[in-house]
């Protein structure tokens, strides 16, 4: 049993690395704000739901359990919502979808 | 494995300085000034020290970037040209980093258990806090009682900057009500028109003091205590006024009840110090605080807590809404 | 077990800091020092069970907390900055 639950989490947590680093890599080489936010937001979400309960899975029932509980509904709700504000304060000032890199606008 | 992390993080801690050091757009530097401040935090995680790791993200990244944005907005956002002799500077900076770097020649070995830090003092506080103090955080139970001379003038010095920084920047301390009648048209206060954060955020507000409540009060049993208490309540209430206006804020939470923060954290760190010489004992003796001396030692660490978290809340709320207020002059 | 993942973390912080340090606009940064606090939140769980002391969860539900008043802070001082010269546009061009 033992066995099981560490095979599952080291599973749960390899692809959740996996996905960090995807998002790293796309952040660093994706030719446009847009596309970058794009990677980073996504990967955000993705690679906290996996390598949290990865870490769930070995912590079994504990207060631990429900901390990282805690930690893993506050990324999934605050991590869309700063996307969304970083997007629009993107958009507000002035910085259009198919600008070049390396044109700054105000600052 | 913890050297390698660590040797990592700090390789990425002097990219991070160099970066700041270099840039001219002071917005960049404060921007890499909060991952400078997270990979300091970071850093200390990985050797242990999980108070300090606390404090650090909770007044570095998140507080100091906010004042520091604010005061942002009052001056310009280039760095002035340098003017003065630059080899002068150069050569005292290269002569103290060679000077130190000569001094660590001298450190024990990194974990060293023959150091001598962990010979003197260190093993006496591990000692006998289960049977004085009998808190299982002997982080809280040196700073609140075995150093609390020390932790007083922590709390003083944030006192006196809170001071300092109000003396400077709330010259319009009496204008409030006027300024906002002036303002017919208020287009946009916050984040008000914009929907998402302010849903979220209200909704994050009464969690997140909950949460400094909780690090307050769990100081004693894991990393926690008044400093990063003070800190978080304080990002609650300033989450708050980025989401709906800092005139809803001072509403919510008036100048006056700041200053009584202030003033009352500090008062009642003395005034415990007092109790100590009017119960028969020493300044700041907690043993005679309650019926036994272990219990009045623990009485004595919760209220100093409450009095630095009071004071750390109320002193960077307030200097928060000096540079805030002071934007819309 | 816990290895591969500190590793992909701390790796893919630092093609963050990459990104704060190249990035050509200042919103690049900003969502390079948002995607570094989130990594550093995954960071500290993991090591957390690491090194086996799970008490230090606080920190990283601080952190996250922290990270996400810095992003908006940082939102609402641009957004500030670009209402104001809005307005000192619009009155130096209002006839008075």
């Amino acid at each position: 049993m033992n066995l099981v639950l560490d095979i599952i989490s080291w599973v749960l947590l390899s692809a959740g690395g996996v996905f960090v680093l995807i998002g790293g890599i796309g952040a660093l080489r994706m030719p446009n704000l847009y596309t970058r936010m794009h990677a980073a937001s996504v990967t955000d979400s993705i690679g906290a739901v996996l390598v949290l309960s990865g870490v769930m899975v070995q912590a079994g029932l504990s207060l631990a359990t429900i901390k990282l509980g805690a930690i893993l509904i506050f990324l999934l709700i605050t991590g869309p919502t700063s996307s969304y504000a970083l997007a629009n304060a993107a958009i507000l000032a002035g910085f259009k979808p198919d600008e070049k890199p390396g044109q700054e606008d105000s600052a | 494995m913890t050297v390698v992390f660590g040797i990592f993080l700090l390789t990425l801690l002097v990219i991070t300085a160099i970066a700041i050091v270099r840039t001219e757009n002071l917005f960049v530097a404060v921007m890499l000034l909060g991952i400078f401040s997270l990979l300091i935090a970071a850093n200390f995680f990985i050797l242990d020290a999980a108070d300090v790791a606390l404090t650090e993200a909770a007044v570095g990244a998140g507080i100091s970037t906010v004042l520091f944005l604010g005061a942002l907005a009052l001056t310009s956002e280039k760095e002035r040209a340098s003017t003065g002799p630059r080899w002068l500077s150069v050569i005292v900076v290269v002569s103290a980093t060679l000077v130190v770097l000569y001094a660590t020649f001298d450190k024990p070995i990194f974990g060293d258990p023959a150091a001598p830090v962990h010979q003197h003092v260190a093993p006496w506080y591990l000692e006998k806090t289960p049977e004085l103090i009998d808190i299982p955080n002997v982080v809280t139970a040196v700073l609140g009682s075995y150093r609390g001379y020390d932790t007083l003038g922590e709390v003083f010095v944030v006192f006196t900057a809170g001071i300092g920084v109000l003396f400077l920047l709330s010259a319009h301390h009496g204008g409030y009500s006027r300024r906002k009648e002036s303002e017919l048209e208020q287009t946009e206060i916050g984040l008000r028109d914009h929907l998402i954060p302010r849903v979220v955020g209200r909704m994050l507000v009464p969690f997140i003091l909950l949460f400094g409540l909780y690090v307050q009060f769990h100081g004693e049993y894991g990393p926690g205590g008044g400093f990063q208490a003070g800190a978080l309540i304080a990002a609650a209430f300033i989450l708050y006024a980025l989401v709906e206006g800092e005139d809803r804020t001072l509403k919510a939470l008036p100048q006056s009840a700041l200053t009584g923060l202030m003033i009352g954290g500090a008062l009642l760190y003395g005034i415990v110090g007092l109790l100590g010489i009017a119960l028969g004992s020493n300044f700041l003796d907690y043993s005679v605080l309650a019926t036994t001396p272990v219990a009045g030692q623990q009485l004595g660490i919760l209220l100093i807590e409450a009095g630095v978290g009071m004071t750390v809340t109320g002193v960077l709320l307030s200097i928060f809404h000096a540079f805030a207020a002071r934007d819309r002059y | 077990m816990y290895y591969v993942v500190t590793i992909a973390t701390l790796v893919t912080m630092a093609l963050a800091l990459i990104r704060a340090l190249m990035g050509p606009s200042v919103y690049d940064r900003v969502l390079a020092v948002n995607m570094f606090g989130t990594k550093t939140v995954l960071l500290l769980s993991v090591i957390a069970f690491l090194y086996g002391r799970p008490d230090f969860l606080d920190l990283a539900l601080a952190y996250a907390l922290i990270n996400f008043i810095g992003v908006l802070a940082v939102l609402e001082f641009f957004r500030s900055r670009a209402m104001r010269k809005k307005t000192e546009k619009d009155l130096e061009k209002t006839p008075r």
